[in-house]
């Protein structure tokens, strides 16, 4: 059903063609995001109310930050397999500094977002100075993130957390609906990647650095700056995105963000964003997000145990992959 | 074809880049005149492009010197020369597909809003590239739609037409031109012939490397011949054939440099 309404955008119909493929991009994804909706509406009551909606958006707010550092990244055709290994070495660090060793809350909150960014950095900088692929650096960095977090954390939950570090946990109420902090920082950094993005020239070099790099070099694009700015910018956000998770949790997990790394590259693709760099952007990620989120939730309201949740979430992930690398050769 | 008060715009003198063992210039000499086709012909291997990049700033000659107007330049990046005017249009095109024809002509060089949206939040200004575009493309009397089509909907001369705008409209001084017509069918091809023709019209010398030497002697002023590293010739279509220019990147013939 899916992989029928995204190839709507690569009809041959030249009128399509001529316009803006950057609409044209997320019409498929939004589509799919509706007629999940309206199926999880059909099968159960418990779906289609204010509260549970507002449940799935407080649910994909953490991964919806970290999808949009990987957009950024994917869209150079990079991968960033460190993102959710970050964010948990990143939590850990905010909490151990508040709780242990007694910081300020707001340093203890700058350092652990320091860290993401750190990671970004050198990130960025083995894949420009050192030109390994991605994939490599990431799952390197995975590792040690990943390690550095158990190291840190004794295997320990950091509990009794400083009113500062749970403030993205905090909600508001709309109406009758509650709506977390978290979420509305979710939303307000997606619009400000989709401004750098879309209408600033730091945003058509990323696109120009994913989709032809030697044709950018040549246009005076420096390139190097683009990726390090870019795997900076997702560290960044990766640290942002802790914040957000330790406000949701209330604690500082070691185990937690397990499945983030995967999950945040599947909101990507599913949002249509191609995995060959310079194509989609992160309002396809967020629809993407909210695909991912919306399946999730209405899986567990149906009833169906988590495993199937994964088993739905890779078949999407690979129906999307499919049809960007269909599409690609279709252009060619 | 020379000026009478002559004038060289770009030169270069004994040029040598080696890569490792292989020697890709060999005391390479250059000489470019004020608006004029000059082509420059090479067998594979005999350092056309290697010349081409070193003019235009993409690799950094191990030894020589490169004079524009007869000052001593050191281009250590194309930004470099593009900054002085020298613009290149590349064999494979170096578009970038995905984006639109106004963000390709304006790669690395975006049109900004005015005032703190665009000092401060460098906000592209795409009204002002759309309309810049379209006139840009006007000039050289290139048909396409919209300047927000992206390239890749764009036919293979469409596509040229828009990578030698480019550099047209950013060229003072020089248009450098691989291959242009390489990839292209025979009308393509003749649409991107009158294309150099115009910017030549316009003022700006263009250097065109090609290895078709029917397009070559239909329009180029002069003919730089090369042979392993060195300039071996320079011709002109009125004072040699095109057997005799093959005669000379074979090395078939070699007689002395004769400076049309």
């Amino acid at each position: 059903m899916i992989a029928g309404l995204r190839q709507l955008k690569f009809s041959p119909d030249p009128a399509s063609v001529m316009s803006r493929a950057s609409v044209l991009s997320t019409v498929g994804p939004l589509l799919a995001l509706v007629l999940a909706c309206l199926f999880f509406t059909t099968r159960t009551d418990r779906f289609m109310t204010t509260d549970n909606l507002s449940l799935v958006i407080q649910q994909v707010a953490v991964v919806g930050i970290l999808a949009i550092g990987q957009t950024l990244i994917i869209l150079t055709a990079g991968i960033d397999l460190s993102c959710g290994a970050v964010m948990a070495f990143a939590t850990i660090a905010m909490t151990r500094l508040a709780v242990t060793y007694h910081f300020n809350p707001f340093v203890a909150i700058a350092l652990g977002i320091g860290v993401g960014l750190a990671f970004g950095v050198v990130n960025g900088a083995l894949v420009t100075a050192l030109r390994l692929p991605p994939f490599i650096v990431t799952l390197g960095t995975l590792n040690i993130a990943f390690a550095l977090t158990h190291i840190t954390s004794n295997e320990e939950t950091i509990a009794k957390l400083p009113d500062p570090l749970v403030y993205f946990g905090n909600t508001f109420q709309v109406g009758t609906t509650a709506i977390t902090s978290g979420s509305v920082l979710a939303l307000a950094l997606t619009l400000l990647a989709w401004f750098v993005l879309s209408q600033t020239v730091g945003g058509r070099h990323i696109y120009a650095t994913g989709n032809n790099p030697e044709a950018a070099r040549l246009a005076g694009v420096r390139t190097r700056r683009v990726l390090i700015a870019v795997y900076a910018s997702a560290g960044l956000l990766y640290g942002i995105a802790a914040l957000v998770l330790i406000g949701r949790t209330g604690v500082g997990d070691p185990q937690a963000g397990q499945s983030a790394n995967l999950d945040s590259i599947t909101a990507v693709v599913v949002g249509g964003t191609s995995l060959f760099g310079g194509r989609g952007g992160v309002i396809g990620t967020l629809i993407g997000t909210l695909i991912v989120g919306v399946f999730r939730n209405g899986l567990q309201l149906m009833g169906i145990a988590a495993i199937y949740q994964f088993l739905i979430t890779g078949a999407l992930v690979i129906l999307a992959v499919a049809v960007d690398q269909l599409s690609r050769r279709r252009q060619a | 074809m020379s000026e009478p008060n002559g004038g060289v715009v770009l030169e270069a003198r004994g040029l040598v880049k080696r890569y490792g063992h292989v020697t890709a210039l060999n005391g390479a000499d250059f000489d470019l005149r004020p608006r004029e086709i000059l082509a420059v012909i090479g067998d594979n291997g005999a350092g056309k492009s290697t010349l081409i990049k070193a003019l235009s700033g993409a690799i950094a000659p191990d030894e020589g010197e490169i004079l524009l107007n007869g000052v001593p330049m050191h281009f250590r990046a194309p930004l470099d020369a593009r900054r002085y005017g020298i613009e290149t249009v590349y064999q494979d095109l170096a578009l970038a597909p995905a984006l639109d024809i106004a963000e390709n002509l304006f790669l690395g060089r975006e049109l900004r809003r005015r005032g703190i949206l665009g000092v401060v939040f460098r906000m592209i200004d795409r009204r002002r590239m759309h309309r810049e575009s379209r006139s840009h493309m006007a000039d050289l009397k290139i048909n396409v739609g919209s300047m927000g089509q992206t390239v890749e909907t764009l036919s293979g001369g469409q596509r040229q037409g828009v990578a030698v705008a480019r550099a047209a409209a950013f060229a003072s001084r020089v248009v450098f031109m691989d291959e242009p017509t390489a990839a292209l069918g025979v009308k393509e091809s003749g649409m991107v012939l009158d294309l150099i023709r115009r910017v030549r019209e316009r003022g700006t010398p263009v250097v065109l490397i090609s290895h078709n030497m029917p397009q070559v002697f239909e329009i180029a002023d002069r003919v730089h011949v090369m042979r392993l590293g060195q300039r071996v010739a320079t011709i002109s279509p009125q004072s040699h054939t095109m057997s005799e220019a093959v005669a000379l990147m074979t090395g078939a013939t070699s007689f002395s440099k004769t400076d049309s």
